[in-house]
């Protein structure tokens, strides 16, 4: 191993600088022994890509067993193992770790001028967590009784050791407690990379949004998942070591399970959600070609999104009759505002700006429109009546998926974008568009039929329903629609493969970027910068690259040029 | 450091006031519980950054008209490479195997645990200022 003291590159136009040290290992060994953040965050990006290929071709299975009534493709157990995989899967293998690992791994150490992560050997035994908990996880499919199948809420008393007996519940949870320290350890290392390698000059009010929201997820990580890990620990101990914690038999309180779960899950949707927010404010205003319209304003609507939806559990739980509503309803409602405050903010951010349509800024504007059908009826659900009405059916399917539907957007726009700061290879926009409009009628397609599924009555989590019910051609285009979203990823696939194959060179800013990473070199060199421009306003590359607009009306850095501490 | 500071300390004022009206309303144990945890988890840290930042001068990175040599100084020592992450992972994830398989995959798993453990030492020790 090998020690690199590292000092503060000097500012552009200073003594060219030579803090290149030693890069290590090369191939299988430098994967394996790396603590270079971007060769984690690239590992991060890759595996949980692959994550979310095998969750993606669960719901195909899914959605094929639901294509006609009586089918019988997959069994009801195969199927119960394929709708609690494809949703651990997706949530906590991909969607989180893909955002919040991959993306936050690479970018914020670069975004705030750091030379790598606070704790480098943290970050890297948080990968080799996150990929054993996640082949542990799969794994249970090799297990004489398969998988879990008690579904990603893993409800007491289902997911006990009568009603769920075998290794693959077993390893469910041990997955999941593993999967949650890398979480925690990641988190850890952003709050600390955010608060003390910040370069000169970058106060925490010219940081860019991306990294302020991988911040306040970062805190949320820390609220949430040791609630997860301590609730997994005592499951584990009702299925083998006797307490009866969540057991009525033993004078255990099987709600309790629900209240710990939830006080994770739904800091977890927005743990989901935050990281692909950040990336859409990154975007919309350098393919705008504005400034973001309301800094400040988006980082307390962060905040606040971020702080009630930690108050906000149990309005998963109306249904069981045990929980305040008024309270739970009241704090649900109370999102939609500092959500409403970032619509807006996105949508003034673009308004009267040059809008350059790339791949990129396509599916963030497919983002906003799919957020927002998610996003309202989510404010549907959170009052009990209507929730009364509809849990447990399609419509809350079609809800949770319009929002994370959204949310895959938004990340293959950041993949559109940062791609060529990871590879310094283009992605081909042509066939990027083209995957956008597959993926964005495709999402529609296949959720707007499950909501009005749901409100006919069709209830989630069934392996199959009658031809009387008169739910199969609803389903049929559901089915449809989801093969257009396969497509999409298919195109996606092909994407990389051609820039792998034929690599259109991109440089060190091909999109006129505003934010510190686009500073350096494409890919960034070992510990990220050779020098560093002055960070005066919070788009410091565009300050230096657009010097005559450092004082028209708009620019930031004018009103910072008198320097006041904020 | 004064933003950081608010930024924990926020956090604890917050919960603390939902916490409170939280328990009065409904005298539920479990979340009133965790919501007291989130304003400790917020005011431990918080409340040590605030005493901090009240002490200390502005680091550069807290000023708005630093320099980038302001700030040139030694930050730190960070690892290259290093096998030892690989070798805990490892290891954390055998020995929570064994709680499933039984404990013959313990006794490797905790091997590997102390190896990587003396490991990440003797790495430190030998490596300089960190």
């Amino acid at each position: 191993m090998t020690q690199a003291v590292l000092e503060r590159p000097p500012g552009r136009g200073d003594l060219p600088s030579d803090v290149h040290h030693d890069e290590g290992p090369s191939g299988i060994l430098k994967w394996l022994t790396s603590t270079d953040h971007k060769v984690i965050g690239k590992s991060y990006l890759i595996t949980s890509f692959i994550f979310f290929v095998i969750g993606g071709a669960m719901a195909l299975v899914i959605r094929a067993q639901l294509s006609s009534p009586n089918n019988a493709l997959v069994s009801q157990h195969q199927y119960n193992e394929l709708f609690t995989m494809h949703g651990s899967i997706m949530l906590l293998l991909f969607a989180g770790p893909f955002a919040f690992a991959g993306f936050a791994n690479y970018f914020v150490p670069l975004q705030v001028g750091a030379p790598d992560m606070a704790f480098p050997r943290l970050n890297a035994l948080s990968y080799w967590l996150f990929l054993s908990g996640g082949l542990i996880m799969i794994s249970g499919f090799l297990t004489t009784g398969g998988a879990a199948d008690f579904g990603w809420v893993a409800y007491a008393p289902l997911s006990n050791a009568t009603n769920s007996p075998g290794a693959g519940a077993d390893m469910w949870i041990i997955a999941l407690i593993l999967t949650g320290f890398s979480a925690i350890f990641t988190g850890v290392n952003i709050v600390t990379t955010v608060f003390y390698l910040r370069a000169p000059g970058m106060t925490m009010f010219r940081v860019p949004i991306f990294t302020w929201n991988m911040l306040v997820v970062a805190i949320l990580i820390l609220i949430a998942f040791p609630v997860l890990t301590s609730a997994l620990v005592m499951l584990f101990a009702d299925r083998h070591f006797g307490t009866h914690i969540f057991e009525v038999q033993g004078g255990g309180v099987p709600v309790l399970w629900q209240h710990l779960f939830w006080f994770f899950g739904h800091p977890e949707v927005y743990i989901i959600a935050l990281p692909y927010f950040g990336m859409v404010t990154d975007i919309i205003p350098v393919f705008s070609r504005k400034p973001l319209f309301g800094y400040k304003g988006m980082i307390f609507a962060t905040m606040a999104i971020a702080a009630l939806s930690t108050g906000v559990w149990a309005h998963h739980m109306f249904t069981t009759g045990v929980v305040l509503l008024p309270f739970f309803s009241l704090m649900s409602y109370l999102i939609a505002v500092p959500t409403g405050i970032k619509f807006f903010n996105w949508i003034a951010t673009m308004w009267r700006g040059q809008i350059r349509f790339t791949a990129s800024m396509l599916f963030c504007i497919g983002f906003l429109l799919t957020f927002l059908v998610g996003g309202l009826t989510g404010v549907l659900l959170a009052s009990p009546p209507i929730d009364f009405a509809t849990h447990d059916t399609y419509f809350v399917v079609a809800h949770f998926h319009s929002v994370v539907m959204a949310l895959v957007m938004a990340g293959v726009g950041a993949i559109f974008y940062w791609y060529p700061k990871i590879t310094n290879r283009m992605l081909n926009e042509t066939l990027g568009k083209a995957t956008f409009w597959f993926m964005f009628i495709g999402a529609n397609v296949t959720f707007m039929p499950q909501y009005l599924l749901g409100l006919r009555g069709m209830p989630r989590r069934i392996a199959t329903y009658p031809a009387s019910s008169g739910f199969a051609t609803l389903n049929l285009v559901s089915s449809a629609g989801a093969m257009l979203i396969a497509i999409s990823a298919l195109l996606l696939l092909w994407n990389f493969w051609i820039s792998w194959r034929k690599p259109v060179p991109a440089g060190d800013n091909p999109w006129d970027a505003h934010t510190l990473e686009w500073a350096t070199t494409s890919p960034p060199p070992h510990h990220n910068f050779n020098s560093l421009p002055p960070i005066r306003s919070e788009r410091p590359v565009w300050d230096a690259n657009h010097p005559e607009a450092a004082l028209t009306s708009h620019g930031a850095s004018l009103k910072s040029a008198g320097g006041d501490a904020l | 450091m004064k933003v950081e500071a608010w930024f924990l300390v926020g956090l604890a004022v917050f919960f603390g006031l939902v916490g409170a009206v939280y328990w009065f309303l409904s005298y539920e144990d479990a979340g009133s519980v965790m919501l007291a945890g989130t304003a400790l988890l917020g005011l431990l840290p918080g409340g040590y950054y605030l005493w901090w930042s009240r002490r200390m001068s502005p680091r550069p990175e807290d000023r708005s008209d630093a320099t980038i040599a302001s700030g040139a100084s030694v930050i730190g020592a960070f690892p290259s490479t290093s096998l030892w992450p690989f070798v805990a992972g490892l290891g954390f994830a055998l020995v929570a195997l064994a709680l499933i398989f039984g404990l013959w995959t313990a006794l490797p798993g905790f091997s590997l645990v102390f190896t990587a453990m003396v490991g990440f030492i003797r790495e430190s020790r030998r490596g300089g200022a960190v």
